[in-house]
């Protein structure tokens, strides 16, 4: 049985000899980015050239599509072909798994008269240019038959059901704990949806070998699955599509599925003989990929008059696409956060015609935290405490939910230094004190939670006659910074300098990694790295030992170092490149495999932080400007000090967005989502953002992985908003609970506050 | 329609529908897929280009348009073994991750660097007293160039390592 403690023996990583493991080197492909030579999915250059697909989207959210007119389209000039459902190639059933062990089923595309979202792909044209393809794409008529769209989240609350397989979790008797506590809040907090509005929009480029090999490049943050999906939507064999996404422009989580772009570029490239490629709009993005759905979120906090809590429940409501279950679990966290012997958690689901709802970074925390870190917020003023003791008060010594002990906390430290280099001690605890010219000027902070995931993945690692070493993995880099620490974690374990290594990653014929999603990817995918690397140290050193014609023959594999390019026996070393070139002429490649540990589940394993903002709120405008933000965070050892910290400070601006920008509204009209672009979805720009500062805590989490690392990727996203929130609070007293914390939201409040 | 771009100080000879973008041309005609496309609706800034110096959103002008015009893409700036100061510096100070947008905002940013030295005024420039190139001013004038990543911290300090580098 695996363990834990299998890894509490010395590693590569852990000596870290040359010092790479943490180093905040430049990111590996980073020089093919700044010079745009690094090509996405759309701009790779196939064998031929193209043709191009674009997708018409349904315009309404519910009913059939009752006749087609393709006439005007197919007579359009360049136009190569014309698909609705009543002409697409034939694609099994959704769902259908041929292979019973593909990791995702078939996804036909076009495949019913059957409209469940507005936008819905349902109509596809071919053209020789994208000019031709655009324009033909207009002329498609398609006739409805319409129903009611069903959209309207806040009115179906009272027909959410739990959902599927799910009950609440209740420990301790909540209901009487709270009723029994002599302080209590009892608020409601809503967010809206919001979309990942990844910088790249969905794109695939396809095109066949033959009548059975189907190349396809994509923009996907999962490997496998990518491919599996396709190959079950096309009726092939799984080996016989060779799937790539070596470049990925943002995934956050919306890029985790493929979409209706990948398989029609895939079926029309097959049809026409020649390779297609087919790019989601802007605009088409919004409804056709994945969202993060709304929430309704209902806290309960009973505390004891020094501030310790008796009674802690949030009970979520969201909804979901009519045939899904996909659940924004943003109650989740909040069982391992603070201690409180009586606790309720649960949520509920409404199946509404809007689209797909999905993950979106930090899926459940980010939503989540916008609700109970403002209530502990709101407790401490009751309670006349200070927010960051009020949390310190209720820092738990196992995990409240579980009893399990925690691999590491250090949430206090997180709270404690980051107040301290915040200057939290200046912060006034009465609102609306602190002036600074128009502004009015306030402080808020909130706790980050993350949990910590390893999931099961392979590598490849190779050495060849000149001494460099190949990391192979299926795996993605969708801006997190996979390609740099699997570099610096080969450099490392060989002892090479990083020039010395080259990365391929991001193709279905490598060693299967999970991808990149739940902040698991650097620890899944590193940690494969890691054990690919001391299997070849392992055959290199055999190598040495059992060459008459090293300097090491003879000697005790075990303990070769590999250091500088070199490897070495006491006083007695050659370089690599020597050892190789005469050895295995041919080079040298094994495989390593990192599975979670069995006993893993004895420990509660998550990442901390504390975040601190100030804002000024524009009183005469309700502009809120977020003036500074620190956050501070505790997530095991950092294998890249820079591109970790990118990752968090990328975090914490999300978290800005959402408590004061972005949203889609929904037009319960047609069920479409009325801001469908970037000048009405309002994500951040470089004059939204002030001081923004992350820094990171030592620490190993040993309990985590062989490595004792544990993600950053969505940390910095949980908490980072409520902090902002809070803020606003602390400048001009307004509380608002619905996000996000718009100027006509908070004019309406300071006017009703008399301010 | 028949047009000629010096693309990169190279004159390129086009034969063009007149629909096709600046962007789709550099994209699809030329091969030249530095500039991004996030929107083709000018509001994500991943396209940036410099027509003639100035910087420009290519999605929202046509290419026939710029007949005779001298356009600088992200490939006429420097190469991955000769980066150019403005992308030493971005890959110094990570100022990307996903990488999308990266072109346009060095794009943007030698745009920028350029009517700062021309003392071009912007909403944050003081109404007495020349443009300098403070944090406010890199803020105000990077507004137009999206990332979602959210570099922002990062993409300030780049442009500040790049502007000294340059001086």
């Amino acid at each position: 049985m695996s363990s834990v403690s299998d890894w509490d023996v010395p590693n590569p990583v852990k000596e870290n000899r040359s010092g790479l493991i943490g180093k905040g080197v430049d990111r590996y492909e980073g020089p093919l980015k700044v010079t745009g030579t690094a090509p996405y999915a759309y701009e790779v250059q196939p064998p031929s050239p193209p043709a191009y697909g674009v997708m018409v989207g349904a315009t309404i959210a519910a009913g059939r599509i009752t006749d087609v007119d393709t006439a005007a389209a197919e007579a359009s000039p360049g136009v190569l072909a014309v698909w609705t459902h009543r002409n697409v190639p034939a694609q099994p059933p959704r769902g259908t798994k041929a292979h019973p062990r593909s990791t995702a089923g078939s996804k036909p595309a076009l495949e019913s008269d059957r409209v469940t979202y507005w936008g819905q792909p349902v109509a596809f044209v071919v053209a020789d240019t994208l000019e031709n393809a655009v324009a033909a794409s207009h002329m498609v008529q398609l006739t409805y038959a319409a129903d009611a769209p069903d959209v309207d989240f806040q009115a179906r609350l009272g027909d959410a059901v739990d959902p599927p397989g799910e009950k609440d979790v209740e420990v301790g008797d909540f209901q009487a704990g709270f009723e029994g506590s002599p302080v209590r809040l009892d608020e409601t907090w809503s967010t809206p949806i919001q979309n990942h509005v990844q910088m790249e929009p969905c794109a695939s480029l396809a095109w066949w070998e033959g009548p059975d090999r189907c190349i396809a490049h994509t923009s996907v943050q999962m490997v496998k699955p990518a491919q599996h999906g396709l190959a079950e939507t096309l009726g092939i064999d799984r080996d016989a599509v060779h799937l790539m996404t070596r470049y990925i422009g943002g995934g956050f989580g919306g890029k985790g599925q493929t979409y209706d772009d990948l398989t029609l570029a895939a079926l029309a490239a097959r049809a026409l003989g020649r390779p297609v490629k087919v790019a989601f709009t802007r605009q088409q993005m919004m409804h056709g990929t994945i969202h993060r759905p709304a929430t309704v979120m209902r806290v309960r906090l009973g505390a004891e008059r020094d501030g310790r809590l008796n009674a802690m429940s949030i009970m979520t409501w969201t909804h979901c696409h009519s045939d899904g279950s996909f659940t924004e679990h943003a109650s989740n966290f909040a069982r391992s956060l603070y201690a409180a012997p009586n606790r309720l958690t649960g949520h509920r689901l409404v199946r509404l015609d809007l689209p797909h709802a999905g993950p979106m970074r930090a899926p459940g925390e980010a939503s989540g935290t916008l609700s109970l870190e403002c209530a502990m917020d709101e407790l401490a003023e009751t309670l006349g405490l200070d927010p960051v003791e009020l949390r310190i008060r209720n820092e738990p010594e196992v995990d409240p939910e579980n009893g399990r002990p925690f691999s590491q906390r250090q949430l206090v430290r997180c709270l404690k230094e980051g107040a301290q280099l915040f200057g939290w001690d200046r912060r006034l605890p009465t609102p609306g004190q602190v002036r600074d010219g128009r502004w009015l000027v306030g402080l808020g902070m909130a706790a980050a939670i993350r949990g910590n995931f390893l999931l099961p993945a392979k590598c490849s690692f190779s050495v060849d006659a000149d001494g460099v070493i190949t990391v192979r993995q299926g795996m993605t880099d969708i801006g997190t910074g996979t390609y740099t620490v699997l570099a610096q974690i080969a450099a490392e374990t060989l002892g090479v300098p990083l020039g010395q290594v080259v990365v391929e990653i991001g193709d279905s014929e490598l060693p299967p990694a999970p991808g990149s999603g739940g902040q698991f990817g650097a620890a899944t995918a590193g940690s494969a790295a890691l054990a690919a690397g001391v299997n070849l140290r392992k055959a290199i050193a055999d190598l040495a030992v059992n060459d008459p014609g090293s300097p090491l023959h003879g000697g005790d594999s075990a303990s070769v170092t590999f250091q500088d390019g070199v490897v070495a026996l006491e006083n007695r070393s050659e370089t690599l490149r020597d050892l190789v070139r005469r050895a295995a002429p041919a080079g040298l490649t094994v495989e390593g495999e990192i599975r979670p540990a069995q006993d893993a589940q004895r420990w509660s394993t998550q990442t901390y932080g504390a975040h601190f903002c100030e804002v000024g709120v524009d009183p005469v405008t309700g502009e809120v400007r977020v003036r500074r933000m620190l956050g501070v965070f505790a997530a095991g050892r950092i294998l890249n000090a820079k591109t970790a910290r990118s990752q968090l400070t990328g975090g914490m601006i999300w978290g800005v967005a959402s408590a004061l920008t972005e949203g889609n509204a929904v037009d319960p009209r047609y069920g479409s989502l009325i801001n469908q672009d970037l000048a009405q979805y309002l994500v951040p720009v470089q004059a939204d953002i002030g001081d923004l500062e992350a820094i990171m805590l030592d620490e190993v989490d040993d309990k985590a992985n062989p490595m004792g690392i544990k993600g950053v990727g969505e940390l910095g996203n949980s908490g980072a908003g409520a902090a902002v929130a809070n803020a606003v609070y602390n400048a001009c007293g307004v509380r608002l609970r619905d996000y996000p914390i718009t100027p006509d939201k908070l004019l309406a409040g300071l006017i009703a506050a008399g301010r | 329609m028949k047009t000629t771009i010096t693309v990169n100080g190279q004159a390129r000879s086009l034969d063009l529908d007149p629909r096709t973008t600046l962007l789709d041309a550099l994209r699809e005609h030329l091969r030249l897929t530095g500039a991004k496309k996030g929107c083709d609706h000018g509001q994500c800034g991943a396209c940036t280009v410099l027509v003639n110096g100035v910087r420009i959103n290519a999605c929202l002008s046509l290419a026939v348009m710029h007949d005779g015009d001298e356009v600088l893409s992200i490939e006429g700036v420097g190469a991955p073994g000769s980066l150019h100061p403005v992308q030493q510096a971005f890959l110094s100070q990570d100022a990307f991750q996903c990488g999308y947008c990266t072109p346009g905002q060095i794009c943007s940013t030698l745009g920028l660097l350029a009517e700062i030295a021309a003392g071009h005024p912007s909403q944050e420039t003081p109404s007495d007293a020349p443009p300098v190139l403070s944090d406010a001013e890199i803020r105000e004038r990077m507004s137009g160039n999206i990332c979602r990543c959210s570099a922002y911290p990062q993409i300030v300090a780049a442009i500040r390592q790049a502007a000294e580098a340059l001086a």
